[in-house]
Parts: C-alpha cells; sequence; structure tokens
C-alpha cells in the first residue's frame, strides 16, 4: 500500500517552544486593547464610533494647517486642538472605557485571565496604557499633523521649524495630561459595571455634572473662589494645569493658584488607579 | 510523584465560614475526581491550588511548588477551567483563545498554532472562525476547555466541565477527559457533584464532604473484589435465586435482577446453567462493578 495520501492524526503534541512569561502576558494585552480601541481584530460595527472621531481630529487639524498656512494672523495653537476636541475626547473615552474592561466583566472573562500568570496590578496597567495611548494618539496624531502643515509652509526656514518643534512638545504634553486624567476616570467608573451602556452614559454624567459648577463658582463675587473654580471639573482643571504649566492663557485666569491644579490633578489620577487597583485585587480574587 | 499534596489544609472565610478543614491529602498523577455536593469547598480548593486565594492554615503544594508565594511557577504549568460561562460573545473562538495562548507567555505564531490544534482537539474545526454567541453550549464548554489546554499544561483543573449538558455531551466531554489524561499525557482535576459521572474515567478520586475529606484512594482499589454479577430474567426470578442459593452462591435481589458475588470465573457457567436448566428467559447478565457511590454511603453511615 502506498504511504501518500494516507492522512496521519499526529494525535496532541505537546509544546517545547518558548514561554515568555508574565511580562509577554501583560504585552499581548496591551496590543490588545489598544487594537480593540481603534476597532482592529473587532467587529465593522465596532470600527465606526473610533474611527470617526479619528477622522474628525484628524480633519480639524488638516483644516487648520491649511488656514495657519494662508492666513498668517490666524491663531490656533497645537494646545487650543486639545481644548477644542474636548466634547470629542470625552465620547471618545465613554465608549472606550467600556470596551475595555466592562465586557470582560459582562463575559466574566476575568477569571480566565487571573488563573494565568498575569495579576490584578497587571490588568490595569494593561488596560490603562493601552487606553492613554488611544487617547494620546488621538490627540497627538492631529497636533503631528499640525506641525507638518506649519513646517512645510513656514517663512523663517529651519528656524521656524524649530520654533513649531518647540511649540508642539509641549502640546504633546498637555495631550498626555488629557488622555491621563480621562483615562484614570473613565476606567474606574466603567470598571464597576459590566453592563457598556452604563458605564458610558456614567462617564458622560461626570463629565457633565461637573461643567455647570464651574460655571456657578465663576460667577461668585469671590475672585479666590473665580480662581478656584475649575478644580470642580476635570475639563477646567486640565485647562488649569495647562495654563499654568504651559505659561499661556487657556480657557480662563487661574490667578497664582496654579500649583493647586497640578496637585489636584496628580492626586486625582494616582487615587482613580489605586482605586481601580483595589477594586481588581477584589475581583481577581473571584 | 505526587503532583498535588496538602497538608492540614484549612480555608475559613471572612464571614467565618470555614470552606475547607484539615484536607491532608496526596495526589498521584493522572485523572482525579474531585467529588462532593454544591458547597463542599471543591471550587475552594482549586482556587487555592491556582494561588488566587491563600489557605487561612496549612499548607499546598502543587508539582512540589508552593502556589501562594510562586504563583508565576504553578500557573504557568496548569490550565483552568471555570464552571461559569466565561466567553466573550463577539470574538471567534480561534481568536479568542489565540489571545488567552499569549497571555499565557506563548509567542505569537506559537499561540495561533496552539490554538487551532487544541481547538481541533477538542472538536471544533470550521466553526472555531465563528463568534462565540453563536455556539451551542456543548461547543463553549469544548472553547473553555480549550483555552484552559493551549499553553500545554501538565495539569488541568476543570470545574464541572459537564456542567448543562445533555446525556450525548456528558458522553463526548467525559470521553475527551479522559483522552486527556491518557494519551495527552497531563493530569487533570475533574471537579463534580456527579459521582457516577467522574468514577467512569478517573484513576483515583478525592472525595470532600462539608470541607473534610471523606476519602481518597485509587478507584482500583476501592472497587476490587466488589465486582458483582447482574442476573435479569423476565419471571422466575424467584426460582433461580432458590435454585442459585442451593449452588452456594450469595444472591442478593434487587428489584428485578439478582446480584451474584463474582468469586470465580465459573460464576459465570453455573448462572447460565441453572437459567437453561429452568428454561427462563435470559434478558441480561452483565458485570457489574459495585458503584463507588456504594462504598461512600457505607462509609458514611460507619462515620455518623
Amino acid at each position: 500500500m502506498s504511504e501518500t495520501g494516507v492522512i496521519h492524526d499526529i494525535g496532541y503534541q505537546r509544546y517545547t517552544g518558548p514561554r515568555l512569561g508574565r511580562g509577554a502576558g501583560i504585552g499581548a494585552l496591551y496590543v490588545h486593547g489598544l487594537r480593540a480601541a481603534f476597532g482592529l481584530g473587532r467587529s465593522a460595527k465596532a470600527k465606526i464610533f473610533p474611527w470617526l472621531v479619528a477622522s474628525v481630529a484628524l480633519l480639524v487639524a488638516v483644516i487648520v494647517a491649511a488656514i495657519k498656512s494662508q492666513f498668517s494672523e490666524f491663531t490656533f495653537s497645537y494646545v487650543d486642538l486639545d481644548d477644542q476636541l474636548s466634547w470629542m475626547i470625552i465620547f471618545f473615552v465613554a465608549i472606550l472605557a467600556p470596551t475595555l474592561v466592562s465586557r470582560d466583566l459582562r463575559s466574566n472573562t476575568l477569571p480566565l485571565y487571573f488563573s494565568r500568570p498575569l495579576r490584578a496590578a497587571d490588568y490595569v496597567a494593561a488596560k490603562f496604557l493601552a487606553m492613554v495611548t488611544a487617547v494620546w494618539l488621538l490627540l497627538g496624531v492631529p497636533q503631528f499633523i499640525m506641525f507638518l502643515g506649519a513646517a512645510f509652509t513656514t517663512k523663517t526656514g529651519f528656524k521656524g521649524v524649530w520654533h513649531e518643534i518647540q511649540d508642539l512638545v509641549p502640546a504633546w504634553g498637555y495631550s498626555l495630561l488629557w488622555a491621563l486624567l480621562f483615562t484614570s476616570i473613565g476606567l474606574l467608573i466603567a470598571s464597576l459595571t459590566g453592563k457598556q451602556a452604563f458605564a458610558a452614559g456614567g462617564i458622560v454624567a461626570v463629565f457633565l455634572m461637573t461643567t455647570p459648577v464651574v460655571a456657578v463658582l465663576a460667577q461668585l463675587p469671590s475672585t479666590t473662589a473665580n480662581h478656584l473654580a475649575g478644580l470642580t471639573s476635570p475639563i477646567t482643571l486640565i485647562n488649569g494645569v495647562g495654563s499654568w504649566a504651559l505659561d499661556g492663557s487657556i480657557g480662563f485666569d487661574i490667578g497664582r493658584y496654579g500649583p493647586i491644579y497640578a496637585i489636584e490633578a496628580f492626586c486625582l489620577i494616582v487615587a482613580c488607579l489605586l482605586l481601580l487597583l483595589a477594586r481588581y485585587r477584589k475581583v481577581s480574587a473571584l | 510523584m505526587n503532583i498535588i499534596a496538602t497538608q492540614a489544609l484549612t480555608k475559613t472565610y471572612g464571614g467565618g465560614v470555614t470552606a475547607l478543614s484539615d484536607l491532608t491529602v496526596q495526589v498521584e498523577a493522572g485523572v482525579i475526581g474531585l467529588v462532593g455536593a454544591n458547597g463542599a469547598g471543591k471550587s475552594t480548593f482549586i482556587k487555592i491550588m491556582l494561588g488566587l486565594i491563600a489557605p487561612s492554615s496549612g499548607s499546598v503544594r502543587v508539582f512540589d511548588i508552593d502556589p501562594v508565594t510562586e504563583t508565576d511557577k504553578v500557573r504557568a504549568r496548569v490550565g483552568y477551567m471555570p464552571e461559569n460561562d466565561c466567553l466573550p460573545p463577539d470574538v471567534s473562538a480561534a481568536e479568542f483563545v489565540t489571545h488567552l495562548g499569549r497571555i499565557s507567555g506563548l509567542p505569537r505564531t506559537a499561540a495561533r498554532e496552539r490554538a487551532s490544534e487544541t481547538l481541533r482537539h477538542v472538536g471544533l474545526y470550521e466553526e472555531r472562525y465563528r463568534q462565540i454567541g453563536g455556539y451551542s453550549t456543548g461547543m463553549k464548554q469544548r472553547v473553555k476547555l480549550a483555552q484552559a489546554l493551549v499553553h500545554d499544561p501538565d495539569l488541568l483543573l476543570l470545574d464541572e466541565p459537564t456542567n448543562g449538558l445533555d446525556p450525548a455531551g456528558r458522553d463526548a466531554m467525559l470521553a475527551l477527559i479522559h483522552r486527556i489524561g491518557a494519551e495527552f499525557g497531563i493530569s487533570v482535576v475533574v471537579c463534580s457533584h456527579l459521582l457516577g459521572e467522574v468514577e467512569r474515567i478517573c484513576d483515583s478520586l478525592i472525595a470532600i464532604q462539608g470541607g473534610r475529606l471523606l476519602r481518597a484512594d485509587r478507584i482500583s482499589s476501592m472497587t476490587t473484589a466488589s465486582d458483582v454479577l447482574a442476573v435479569e430474567v423476565s419471571d422466575g426470578a424467584d426460582e433461580l435465586a432458590v435454585r442459585l442459593t442451593e449452588m452456594g452462591l450469595a444472591v442478593t435481589r434487587d428489584h428485578r435482577m439478582l446480584l451474584v458475588p463474582m468469586d470465580s470465573d465459573d460464576a459465570y457457567d453455573r448462572i447460565l446453567r441453572a437459567v437453561t436448566e429452568l428454561e427462563l428467559h435470559l434478558h441480561r447478565l452483565d458485570q457489574r462493578r459495585h458503584r463507588v457511590a456504594e462504598l461512600f454511603t457505607a462509609k458514611e453511615t460507619v462515620d455518623v
């Protein structure tokens, strides 16, 4: 009998290749999260929203770059882009955070993760970094496009390009601040519920409800209260830190309370992360 | 070598609930049945072995590694299949198992290869590219088993693997587990509250009740010298019983069946001869193992 054409059942093969350990697991979860943020490896439906937001951001950047190259008196800085897109970021975060964490809660997938070398802190770190990267890319890439537009149309040669770089890098830092603060708040709220719609609603609510408080405090007859009004809402908090750190006049006047804004932003991010960690410590014990 | 060894293992939860108390057991490689009623402490035992919760006192070693201090080392060698539904509906099985393979530390291509191989071994072929949401319960159980196998562990911990399956699905799942233990060379701990189910496929059995060890032994030593022949005839069972007793066989009556201890090889012949002499219609004559369950009930009554 001929040997060809016979299908051999080779049976079960033990795996003898490399095992990369915990670090690789965290890396895989990070990449998975970042891809999921933009709907990669997911259904077409999941791609619509992130790419809609991303294309709006890109479009704004292209238009701004085009106008700036034509009219030099048009002032729209890199930092302004973040502020103008703030509502887009809120919606992006409101959709993204539940995608990253609520789905795992909803479908009960966490025991599968935590029976592997992964720890609660690893899970939180991977998801947090993935989301920070996604939000930062959403802002940082359009800013880079604005930079390219400005750099190629500058009339002062290399000096002009250098000047633009000096503006771009702090603006990237400012975008990172947006990403850090919004991610930590968004993930914390999303980690509390397995229902994606509730999580999204909760995130938008937190950002929405705090805005009127700022408006009320800003109308009070006390200057100190006016200066500190921004502390009550995440958006104005970031504006405050930005205008202190970048010496610009972003949003409104915060007087000499800049450091307080920075401290609150820092504490808020750390507190959210610690709460998130505590939450997953509990969940990971099943 | 013992794959699992515990020493006076005790776990008391915050509310004063004792889930495990003073459990000392040594387990050899093979297919191990972990049986007990709901709430007997099976899941707690599994979680302690995975290092998910720490024991209140006592010690546990898996592959001679302490899961409390060297959690990663233990988890790298163990695969866990939880009891509940734990699969996201909107990804394909191939993708999901690949993803978990990578979380376990397999390189990208290896994870993909292992995922399709394990899915093939559990019996999912073309379906593996479909979204899990559209799967039947049986297929979902297979995906759960595949994700536990993807990183090629040395020990599988299966929590109620036949949950929610119909009889045919149960048999298929049990056969698969038996194959994993016998052919793949992977030890398996099967958690179940159905003793009759696990005794068919296990080499050894651990029975716990209320967090205490009831009995732990190899199946073979539990059932030796307890084989019986079950005889069923259309009618005239009484005549046959009398005849067999006359022939010196210790007959017991079990509803319509007669149970005859198989003490020698000619027991078959003697029963057949008796049946033909009485001209009865023989419905069945088969060798039956003493159900392990009977051993436990006997043991329990002794305890009480």
